[in-house]
C-alpha cells in the first residue's frame, strides 16, 4: 500500500471545559473520498479546521504528502494543497462571480483572464456557471459551486467539504456528486462531513465516525446499512418516529392566493400561495433556502401583515391580527433562527418563556409579569422536553443548538396550539434530539392539531408529512399526498416544475 | 497575544463592577491630565469629590448636589428607557427648553393671579412641552424612518432659537428695563418651586426623580411594557415576533423621555433658575446621556450616577474656582468618565485571555 496522502496520528484539541478532539487518527489516501460522520458538537469541525490551519492542535501529529504539515492558517493549508468549501458561504451578494473569486485569491489574474478559467473549470467538472452574475442573483446550489471553483482554481490535492447538501436540490445533488467523481478519478481526495447516511453510502469510499472528540469506528459505507452507522454516530438504538394514521378532520387553515412584496433587496415575494389545512393533519413544505419559506412563516405569525381576505384561520380573517392575538386563538409558531428571532439570546429561558407564552399561559395580568409562573413554565418546559441546562436562569446563548430548539418548540407545543407553523425544526440538531422534536410534532397532530412544518431536510418532511408541496420563488406548489412520491418527483417539484409535468415525468 | 473571548452568560460581578472601575481609572488619568496641567493631582481630585460632600462649605454644597442631581437624574430615566430599547433620544436638551418654556409660560399666563391650581398646571405644561418635542422625531421615525438621532439633535437648536425668541419677545418681563428673560418666578409664590424644606435643596423636581427611579424600577422589572422595551433591544426580530409593536414603543419611548426631559425643565426653571433666559439651558440633557448610561440604564444605577455627575460638576467649579483649573479640563474629566465606563463594558460580556498557544477560530 503506497503512503496516505494525509494520515493524522492522535489529534487532540481542548477547549475550555470540552474536549474536542482526543486522541483522533485518521488516513485517507489518493483519490479516496472520505466521509466523516458524526452528530453535532461530536468534533467533526474542530478536526478539519485544525486540516485546514484554522485551529492548532494542542498535541498529536498531521503527514501530508508523506511530509510532516502544521499548517499555521489557511493560507498556507491551501498552499500546501488542501482546500474547504464551508457549510455557510462567505460571498458577497452585490459582487459578481468573478469578482467574488478574485477576493479570495492571492494573486488574482486579470478579470478577463480569470472569466476565462473561471468558464474552463466550470465546464471541465460539469459546474455551470456564468462568471459575470452577480452572486445575490444565484441559487444556493450555484453560490456553492462559486465556492468549489475557487477552491478548484488553487488545485488542491484534498478538498474539504462541510455538509455540501444540505442547500441543494436532489437535481443539484447529483450534479455535485458527478463532480466529486470526476475530482475523484483524478487523484483527489475529498473529506466529506455530512449527517446525510444514504449519501455516504452512494458516494463515499471510507467513513470515520466521531462521537464526543473521540474516533468510534470507522466502515466502509457502501457495505454498512444507514440504521448501524447512526447508531455508532449516537451511542444507543435510535427510536423511529412513531405515528398511527389518524384521518384528517375540519379545515382550520386555508390561504387565498397570498401575495407579498419582497422584504429586502435580496427577498422573495411570495406569489399566490393558497393552501388549505385541515385537523389532525402535518403538510410537509420542502424546498431550497431562500425560497419563500421565512416570509411564509412571518405571514402566519402575524410579524408580516397580509391583506384582507389572504389568511383564513377558524373562519376569522387575520389581517388585521398580531402574533399576539393569533396566539389567543390558537395560531402558534416557531421560526427558523433560534437565537435573534425565536429567542432573544442574551435573556434567560425565564424571559424566552415569557416572551411567546405571556397570553396562552396567563403570564401577565393587567400588564404586570408574573415572574414565578414564568418561571414554572419555563421549568415545564425543561423539564417535558428533557432540555439540558443548568436552570431555567441561564441565557438563551449558552445552551447548545439542539437544546435550545428543544426548547422552543415546546414552548410552543405545551401551549396546545390548534395549528402550529413550524420553520426548520430541526436544523443543526443532534439525531437524538431531532427524533425527540419530530415525535412532538407528531404527537401534537395526533392530539388533532394541524401542523405546517417547513423544512429543507427532506428526509424527516417524508418522514412525518401527511402531505407535501415545495416552495419555489414563493409559489407553492399543490400539495400532494407525501406517501409515495418518488424522490424524482420531489426534486422536480422543488426545481419548481408545474404539476402536469411531474405527473408526465 | 491578548484576544477577548465572549461570555456564555453576562458576569454579574463586572456589571456592578464597571462603574466604579471606570470611576477610579478616571480618577486616575484625570489626575495626570491636571499634573500635566501643572496641579497637585491628588489636591485636585479630593477638591472635586471630597470637598463638596465633607469640606468646610459642605453646608452650601450638599442642597446643590439635589439641585443639579435631580434633573440629570429625570432626564437620564427617560433616556434609559429608550436607549435599553435600541430607539437613540440624543436631544432632550431640546425638550428640556421646550418644558421650561411650556412651563413658564402657563405660570407667567396667570401672573399675579395666585392659586394652588396653577404649580400643577405648571407641571402639566412642562410635561406636554417636553413630550410634544420628542414626539416630532418619533412620528417622523414611523412615517418616513428618519433617523431619530439626527433629528432629535437637530431639534435642540430648534429649542435654542426659540428660546432666544421668547425670552427677547413673548415672555420678557414688562418691568425688566429692557433686560432679556421672564419675570423671575421665585418671586410669584403659587408659580415658585420652593424648597420643600427650607435650605434642603429638596424642591419638587427632587420628588419627580426620585418617583421616576421608582416607576421605571417596576417598569423595567414587573411590567409587560418594559419587558417590551428590553425584548426589542436585546433582539429586535425576537420582540416583533413576541408580538411587540414597533412604532407604538418608539412613540412611548420618545414620548416618556421627552416628558421628563420637559418635566425637569419645568422645575429648574420655576425654582433653581427661576426665570426664561436667553442662556438658560446648561446642558442638563447632554450630561443626561453620560448618567444614564454611567448607571448602567439601571434605574437605581441611575439614581447614584446622577449623584456622581453633580458631585463633579459642583466639585468641578470648586476646583476651578480655587485652583483655577481651566473648564475645559473639567469636561474632559467628564468625558473620561463615559469613555472608561464604555470600554470596561467590554469586560461584562467578554473575558480576557492572554496567551500564544491559540488561534481565534
Amino acid at each position: 500500500m503506497t503512503t496516505p496522502l494525509l494520515s493524522l496520528r492522535g489529534l487532540t484539541k481542548a477547549y475550555p471545559g470540552v474536549v474536542a478532539n482526543d486522541d483522533v487518527s485518521l488516513e485517507i489516501g489518493r483519490g479516496e473520498i472520505h466521509a466523516l460522520l458524526g452528530e453535532n458538537g461530536a468534533g467533526k469541525s474542530t478536526l478539519v479546521k485544525m486540516i485546514y490551519g484554522l485551529v492548532k492542535p494542542d498535541s498529536g501529529a498531521m503527514e501530508f504528502s508523506g511530509a510532516s504539515f502544521a499548517p499555521q492558517d489557511p493560507r498556507t493549508a491551501r498552499a500546501g494543497g488542501v482546500g474547504m468549501v464551508f457549510q455557510h458561504f462567505s460571498l458577497f451578494d452585490a459582487l459578481t462571480v468573478a469578482e467574488n473569486i478574485a477576493l479570495g485569491m492571492e494573486n488574482a489574474p486579470a478579470m478577463s483572464q480569470l472569466a476565462a478559467r473561471i468558464r474552463e473549470v466550470s465546464e471541465s467538472y460539469g459546474l455551470p456557471l456564468s462568471p459575470d452574475r452577480i452572486v445575490g442573483d444565484l441559487s444556493a446550489g450555484e453560490q456553492q459551486r462559486v465556492e468549489i471553483i475557487r477552491c478548484l482554481l488553487q488545485d488542491p490535492k484534498l478538498l474539504i467539504m462541510d455538509e455540501p447538501t444540505s442547500v441543494l436540490t436532489p437535481q443539484e445533488v447529483s450534479i455535485l456528486f458527478e463532480t466529486l467523481n470526476k475530482l475523484r478519478s483524478e487523484g483527489t481526495a475529498i473529506l466529506y462531513i455530512s449527517h446525510k447516511l444514504e449519501e455516504i453510502r452512494i458516494l463515499c469510499d471510507a467513513a470515520t465516525i466521531l462521537r464526543l472528540g473521540k474516533v468510534v469506528g470507522t466502515c466502509v459505507p457502501a457495505e454498512t446499512t444507514a440504521r448501524d452507522m447512526a447508531e455508532m454516530m449516537v451511542g444507543t438504538t435510535l427510536k423511529t418516529p412513531q405515528r398511527s394514521g389518524a384521518t384528517a378532520g375540519e379545515v382550520i387553515l386555508e390561504l387565498n392566493k397570498l401575495s407579498l412584496p419582497p422584504a429586502s433587496a435580496f427577498g422573495m415575494p411570495l406569489r399566490e400561495v393558497s393552501l388549505s389545512l385541515r385537523k389532525g393533519e402535518i403538510l410537509g413544505i420542502g424546498g431550497v433556502a431562500g425560497n419563500g419559506q421565512d416570509e411564509l412563516l412571518g405571514a402566519l405569525s402575524g410579524e408580516i401583515r397580509a391583506n384582507e381576505g389572504m389568511i383564513a384561520y377558524k373562519g376569522l380573517d387575520m389581517a388585521s391580527m398580531g402574533p399576539n392575538a393569533r396566539r389567543e386563538i390558537g395560531l402558534l409558531s416557531a421560526p427558523e433562527e433560534r437565537l435573534g428571532h425565536a429567542a432573544a439570546p442574551d435573556m434567560s429561558l425565564i424571559e424566552n418563556a415569557l416572551l411567546t407564552g405571556a397570553v396562552r399561559e396567563g403570564l401577565v395580568k393587567g400588564g404586570i409579569l408574573n415572574w414565578s409562573a414564568a418561571r414554572a413554565f419555563a421549568d415545564q418546559i425543561i423539564e417535558a422536553f428533557d432540555v439540558r441546562t443548568p436552570s431555567a436562569g441561564n441565557a438563551a446563548r449558552s445552551l447548545s443548538g439542539g437544546n435550545l430548539q428543544k426548547f422552543v418548540i415546546g414552548r410552543e407545543v405545551l401551549q396546545r396550539p390548534d395549528v402550529f407553523v413550524v420553520n426548520q425544526p430541526t436544523w443543526g440538531v443532534d439525531a437524538s434530539a431531532a427524533a425527540a422534536i419530530r415525535q412532538a410534532l407528531l404527537d401534537l397532530a395526533e392530539s388533532g392539531a394541524a401542523l405546517i412544518v417547513i423544512s429543507q431536510d427532506l428526509d424527516e418532511l417524508m418522514e412525518i408529512s401527511d402531505r407535501f408541496a415545495t416552495l419555489n420563488e414563493g409559489r407553492l406548489s399543490q400539495p400532494r399526498p407525501a406517501i409515495g412520491l418518488s424522490v424524482d418527483e420531489i426534486g422536480l417539484m422543488m426545481g419548481g416544475a408545474h404539476d402536469e409535468e411531474v405527473t408526465r415525468g | 497575544m491578548i484576544r477577548f473571548e465572549k461570555r456564555p452568560q453576562p458576569s454579574q460581578i463586572f456589571s456592578i463592577a464597571t462603574p466604579l472601575l471606570a470611576v477610579l481609572t478616571t480618577m486616575f488619568f484625570g489626575g495626570l491630565l491636571f499634573a500635566i496641567l501643572g496641579k497637585d493631582p491628588v489636591q485636585s481630585i479630593v477638591t472635586i469629590f471630597w470637598e463638596p460632600l465633607f469640606g468646610e462649605f459642605a453646608f452650601y454644597y450638599r442642597p446643590q448636589l439635589l439641585i443639579k442631581g435631580a434633573p440629570l437624574v429625570l432626564i437620564a430615566i427617560g433616556l434609559a428607557l429608550g436607549f435599553k430599547a435600541g430607539i437613540w433620544n440624543i436631544g432632550a436638551e431640546g425638550q428640556y427648553i421646550m418644558g421650561a418654556i411650556f412651563g413658564a409660560g402657563v405660570g407667567l399666563a396667570f401672573y399675579p393671579t395666585e392659586s394652588i391650581f396653577i404649580f400643577p398646571l405648571m407641571i402639566l405644561a412642562g410635561a406636554f412641552g417636553g413630550w410634544l418635542w420628542a414626539t416630532i422625531p418619533a412620528v417622523l421615525k414611523i412615517k418616513f424612518g428618519t433617523n431619530e438621532i439626527l433629528v432629535s439633535l437637530m431639534l435642540v437648536y430648534v429649542a435654542e432659537q426659540f428660546l432666544a425668541s421668547m425670552s427677547l419677545g413673548l415672555l420678557k418681563n414688562p418691568e425688566g428695563f429692557g433686560f432679556p428673560g421672564s419675570r423671575n418666578l421665585q418671586q410669584y409664590d403659587s408659580a415658585h418651586n420652593a424648597d420643600i424644606i427650607a435650605g434642603s435643596g429638596m424642591h419638587w423636581g427632587v420628588v419627580a426623580a426620585l418617583i421616576a427611579v421608582i416607576f421605571a424600577y417596576v417598569l423595567l422589572s414587573r411590567h409587560s411594557l418594559g419587558f417590551a422595551i428590553r425584548v426589542t433591544g436585546e433582539a429586535p426580530r425576537a420582540a416583533r415576533f413576541g408580538g411587540v409593536n414597533p412604532s407604538r414603543l418608539i412613540l412611548f419611548c420618545l414620548g416618556i423621555s421627552g416628558m421628563l426631559a420637559g418635566l425637569a425643565g419645568m422645575f429648574e426653571v420655576a425654582g433653581p433658575a427661576g426665570q426664561i433666559t436667553i442662556d438658560f439651558n446648561v446642558g442638563y440633557g447632554f450630561t443626561a446621556i453620560i448618567v444614564a448610561f454611567l448607571g448602567r440604564l439601571h434605574p437605581i444605577g441611575i439614581m447614584f450616577a446622577g449623584l456622581l455627575m453633580a458631585l463633579t460638576y459642583i466639585g468641578g467649579d470648586i476646583a476651578q474656582s480655587q485652583l483655577q483649573l481651566p473648564a475645559a479640563a473639567i469636561q474632559v474629566f467628564q468625558g473620561m468618565l463615559l469613555f472608561f465606563l464604555l470600554a470596561f463594558d467590554l469586560l461584562t460580556n467578554y473575558r480576557v485571555r492572554i496567551g500564544l498557544n491559540e488561534v481565534a477560530t
